[in-house]
């Protein structure tokens, strides 16, 4: 991209913000009583990391979300970002979904724009847009509509949509797990890409243990309360190395055998010095 | 329904009618054949088309380029451009039947010429009335009663319907009353009108004004209660809120559903007309209509009903052409 456009986000780029999280804790009213979903969720962020959040479904992954960008609140504790406590939405955070959620009338670029802040003036807001396509790879198709395009195109779109307000904290909720696994894995390089073109705090919610340990510096083990757990966090891994990492490493498939038996799956996994064969691309 | 509706992105599209996919998917044809099969099960449309980036291999190249697409758009445009014109061409052989029948049953004898003339005498009736010019007074001034009422009429529906969908204390309060009014029968209203407002031109426009307002109150409100909540909540996650919110999601979401809800309006607005110039009326299609009947002129009876329908049927297609393009814009 031209100097002049990414001049005036450069200075907004190291805004990457640590997130707090201090015995967060949510309960919903449900017509079988109250049921708790999330306990006593205490989890340190610091800038620019990559956290992953994994878990069975109904533990709490995606509640978690929301609690840190506002859509809801929780009952006990506190969400600090960059030592603020949160209020209602917080204009530091960005979320992508694991639908793409594009407005289907509105262009792609139109959609990306959603994403900027509030009172952009027009001309910086369509540049920070084209920037942000190109860097998604969707520059030829920023006229298209949603319907137009592949769900890996609109899942790259939302991703777009979600950095147009250089978020100090990116959540993305699931977000490649509606795609074929070739795609996936595409997505995932391209989040890494991302991250390191514009570093940010993202805390990553997915089903997929692999794709927590390629990508996250931390995993973070959610239990579900309902089947028992005392509490929400179960454990939280340091993922060995430093991206890009090897997807076949034998280290990392120790790792995966690890988390996939924390989610109640057993994997036949022997501690063997010869790589896993089924685990190489 | 609400599978659909609740579905992601152009989800809520196809829930208006059924009708307006058929348009979509000739406007897309690259994309005609996921449209049919996912439409009905499948809770996204995503599904196949994430299939196809993946197994294309390229993904991006096999994408929607519009020039790529177009060499086959092209052929399957024209072919269904000559699909369309012969279904129109069928469309009107059965009332050229009916003209036809029509004819042979009354100049055969049939039927004695003082219950139903003959279509040429109809048409005559309408000649004799057009030179005297009469047959256009009536025309319009019952045309401008419609279109006023039905300016009026959906305007007040848009704003109170948009209430109703949006604030749950308002339906609470609001929505049965509204309900309860909308089952009073047309023919009911009109002593009440001319003795409150008068026998002039207020009264009926007042008639054909509920008679609008109701189809359009009902599907906004319905509309903006179901709009997908995927995309409110994105609008919400992105700092969208209030009339914000309502400006950038909810209402362009709704646009659809809204212009069914206006086709309808238009629809009732003619039939409500009718019984505004049925009583106390000096003018308008209806008033020829009865004003006939009293003097026992049923070719101006037919010649009325005839031009009820073709107005009727005119001011709809010209709103299923606002519609096409609409849809073109907003799904």
């Amino acid at each position: 991209m031209a100097t002049i456009t990414t001049a005036p986000t450069r200075a907004q780029l190291s805004a990457a913000q640590p997130v707090r999280l201090d015995s967060v804790g949510r309960t919903f009213d449900t017509p079988q009583g109250p049921r708790t979903v999330l306990r006593e969720v205490d989890l340190e962020i610091t800038p620019g990391e990559i956290v992953a959040i994994i878990g069975a479904s109904g533990c709490g992954k995606s509640t978690l979300l929301r609690q840190v960008i506002g859509l809801d609140r929780p009952d006990e504790g506190a969400i600090l970002i960059a030592d603020a406590p949160t209020h209602d939405i917080d204009p530091r955070v960005a979320i992508g979904f694991q639908e793409p959620r594009l407005l289907p009338w509105r262009t792609l670029a139109q959609n990306v724009a959603l994403g900027l802040p509030r009172g952009t003036p027009d001309v910086v807001g369509r540049a920070r847009v084209a920037e942000l396509l190109a860097l998604v790879g969707l520059e030829a198709s920023a006229g298209l509509r949603p319907r137009q395009v592949s769900g890996g195109m609109a899942q790259r779109a939302s991703l777009a949509r979600a950095l147009a307000r250089n978020p100090g904290v990116l959540l993305l909720d699931e977000p490649f797990g509606a795609l074929d696994a070739l795609t996936r894995l595409k997505m995932q390089d391209l989040l890494l890409e991302v991250h390191a073109a514009e570093p940010t705090t993202v805390i990553l919610v997915t089903h997929d243990v692999e794709e927590a340990l390629y990508l996250a510096d931390r995993v973070v083990l959610l239990g579900n309360l309902a089947h028992g757990a005392e509490r929400s966090v179960q454990s939280v891994t340091r993922v060995p190395g430093s991206r890009p990492r090897d997807r076949a490493s034998a280290e990392l498939a120790a790792l995966r055998a690890e988390l996939l038996e924390g989610l109640g799956v057993t994997t036949n996994h022997t501690p063997a010095p010869d790589p896993d064969a089924h685990h190489s691309i | 329904m609400s599978e659909i509706a609740t579905g992601t992105g152009t989800g809520p599209v196809t829930d208006a009618q059924g009708r307006p996919l058929v348009g979509l998917n000739h406007l897309t044809p690259a994309h005609g054949d996921h449209r049919t099969a996912g439409d009905g099960p499948v809770r996204t449309d995503e599904d196949p088309r994430a299939v196809s980036d993946g197994t294309a291999g390229t993904a991006d190249g096999w994408a929607p380029e519009p020039d790529s697409a177009s060499p086959r758009g092209h052929g399957r445009r024209r072919r269904s451009r000559l699909a369309r014109a012969a279904l129109v061409a069928l469309g009107v052989v059965v009332p050229l039947a009916i003209v036809v029948v029509w004819h042979l049953v009354t100049t055969g004898g049939l039927v004695p010429a003082h219950q139903l003339p003959s279509p040429g005498s109809v048409v005559d009736a309408g000649v004799d009335l057009w030179q005297r010019g009469q047959f256009q007074v009536h025309v319009a001034i019952s045309a401008q009663r419609v279109l006023a009422g039905f300016a009026i009429g959906s305007l007040l529906g848009l704003v109170l319907g948009s209430l109703v969908g949006l604030s749950r204390w308002f339906a609470a309060a609001f929505a049965p009353t509204i309900g309860a009014i909308r089952a009073v029968p047309s023919l009911a209203w009109v002593p009440l009108l001319i003795l409150w407002i008068g026998i002039n031109e207020d009264s009926k426009v007042t008639l054909v004004t509920i008679g609008a307002f109701f189809p359009v109150f009902t599907t906004v409100a319905g509309a903006l209660r179901h709009v997908d909540p995927h995309l409110v909540e994105a609008g919400r996650a992105f700092g969208l809120r209030g009339l914000q919110l309502l400006r950038t999601v909810q209402l362009p979401a709704v646009v659809p559903t809204v212009v069914s809800g206006l086709r309808l309006a238009l629809a009732q607005a003619w039939l409500f007309v009718v019984a505004a110039e049925l009583i106390a009326s000096s003018m308008g299609l209806g008033f020829l209509i009865i004003d006939s009947a009293n003097n026992g002129r049923v070719d101006r009876m037919l010649l009325a009903i005839v031009s009820f329908a073709i107005l009727g049927k005119l001011t709809d297609s010209l709103i299923g052409l606002g519609e096409k393009h609409l849809l073109k814009r907003w799904t």
